[in-house]
């Protein structure tokens, strides 16, 4: 545009070659400014779903703490067949309180759930599901999700809970977490916890250091 | 003839040296600061001029930069957006405490300055009741999750219709295809104009040149994205681009403990972020505005 402009006026103003290298030079470097745009490159679309979406396991209680520490000051450990092997099958207590040794002491805050709420007896240890189905510890999530359906099924669409890994799984797979990743059965709510990394940006200190608070 | 033709030449010659010297004593101030400037990085067009043959040298010549400053064989890739894909983010308020691990993985994954903990999210600690972001506080240190309290992590919206783009005297920032809002770092002028205009304050400036040592360097990095920038630019939140085009979460999702955060195509409508989309109660920063975001928060509750 500029450059049409300067060579249509130029002749008119009798301004003599000077003014013609003074176009040039100046068109050149309007043409150079303006080069056009690349067009844009794309990677290929997501394709059809070929990567699983697999579920953490969390590592099996096998030990629990007996109270007492070590030589090292280490909390010690007995092995959960230690006694759950060899005893007689008796009724799952109501609460820890009837307990004389182990599991003495616990503390629960989930609601008004009782240890038979979710605890079978037997070897090796099942889970209760409301209709009287017995399911290995490994299927926990069947048991929290008859009560908690709305979190479920917002965690089956990846709404709740999280994980790690690919959005699109055509091009890697996704893991989630167990329910029991994040909250502690006995004590489901999250704990408070301290947060890390605090700004520290020129903002933040100014306004640290001013009486405004 | 030769007298006045000898007196104009002395005088030609004086103000040319004066003139000169005057000129030099101008410029050193430029000099000085173009003293770490080659030719290449000068002359080096706007990224969207370039082809993917002229950007190539490029990416060398900032890998050895890279290198030569920081002590890491780092990686500088530019990944391509990815067809018909439509980034999207959602965050879920009910369930966020507010711990800022995702703070700490935008940190740690896009090579933010160390001393001052830079990141492109900030945790907002809000009154319950209170929508008003301007009220929130980003520096709490107490336990979280504080009574009484929620939790609004704020990063680039990568709004649709972004005045941070729309005021760039230079046109160093645009919107990519896939909806990410990107900064040419070597084409900005660090005006700051784009940080004055963006609502959610999602816009950071390089005051210093970001120092992390070498070991704590990503050297998985993108020329949009995590690059380490140059000092005076902006710089902001890209979706980890050079993730996320490749089919992985952004970092802060892969940080977060609570499964609050949501991302996708929102392009795909059996995605899961359409299904929040269309199953949660869900609202944007600061609608009124216009600026039409793409991150998203809700409510499980």
């Amino acid at each position: 545009m500029i450059r049409i402009m300067a060579s249509a006026r130029s002749p008119a103003h009798r301004a003599g070659v000077q003014s013609h290298l003074v176009t040039l030079l100046l068109a050149t470097f309007v043409v150079g400014c303006n080069r056009p745009q690349q067009p844009r490159r794309y990677g290929p679309a997501p394709s059809a779903s070929v990567f699983p979406v697999t579920i953490h396991q969390p590592p099996r209680l096998v030990s629990i703490e007996t109270g007492g520490v070590d030589a090292r000051g280490e909390p010690q450990r007995a092995p959960c067949v230690t006694c759950h092997s060899m005893r007689e099958k008796t009724t799952v207590p109501t609460s820890t309180t009837e307990m004389r040794e182990f599991h003495v002491g616990m503390t629960f805050s989930h609601g008004g759930l009782t240890c038979a709420s979710c605890h079978r007896g037997g070897q090796p240890p099942m889970l209760g599901l409301a209709d009287g189905r017995s399911v290995p510890t490994s299927e926990a999530m069947q048991l929290c999700a008859q009560c908690h359906g709305p979190q479920y099924r917002g965690y089956q669409r990846s709404a709740h809970g999280g994980g790690r890994g690919h959005w699109d799984l055509s091009r890697g797979p996704r893991e989630k977490n167990h329910c029991v990743d994040c909250h502690d059965p006995h004590v489901p709510k999250f704990q408070p916890s301290t947060p890390v990394l605090p700004p520290g940006d020129r903002g933040v200190t100014q306004r640290r250091g001013s009486s405004h608070g | 003839m030769a007298e006045p033709n000898k007196r104009r030449v002395t005088l030609k010659v004086l103000g040319a040296t004066l003139g000169a010297s005057a000129f030099a004593y101008a410029m050193a101030p430029v000099r000085k600061w173009a003293a770490g400037l080659s030719v290449d990085q000068f002359l080096q067009r706007h990224y969207r001029e370039l082809t993917k043959e002229e950007l190539a040298p490029i990416l060398r010549r900032l890998e050895a930069k890279a290198k030569a400053e920081y002590g890491r064989d780092v990686v500088i890739r530019d990944p391509d957006p990815l067809l018909g894909v439509q980034f999207g983010y959602a965050l879920n308020l009910s369930v966020c405490i507010g711990c800022r691990k995702c703070v700490e993985a935008c940190h740690i994954e896009n090579n933010h300055d160390r001393a001052t903990n830079n990141s492109y999210i900030r945790v907002l600690e809000m009154e319950q009741g209170s929508f008003d972001m301007e009220r929130g506080d980003a520096t709490y240190e107490h336990a979280v999750p504080a009574p009484g309290k929620y939790y609004l992590p704020v990063q680039c919206q990568q709004c649709d219709n972004a005045p941070c783009v729309t005021v760039c005297p230079v046109q160093a920032t645009w919107k990519e295809p896939d909806g990410i809002v990107v900064v040419d770092y070597d084409w900005c002028i660090g005006c700051r104009y784009c940080e004055a205009a963006c609502p959610y304050h999602a816009r950071r400036f390089n005051w210093q040149k970001p120092e992390i040592p070498a070991e704590q360097l990503n050297p998985d990095q993108g020329y949009l994205s995590n690059r380490v920038r140059p000092q005076g630019v902006v710089e902001k939140c890209h979706f980890c681009l050079h993730r996320t085009r490749e089919g992985r979460n952004p970092a802060c999702l892969d940080a977060c403990p609570t499964g609050a955060r949501v991302f996708g195509d929102l392009a795909d409508p059996s995605s899961d972020i359409r299904w929040v989309l269309e199953n949660r109660r869900v609202y944007v920063l600061k609608e009124e505005l216009g600026t039409q975001p793409r991150f998203f928060y809700f409510f499980e509750k």
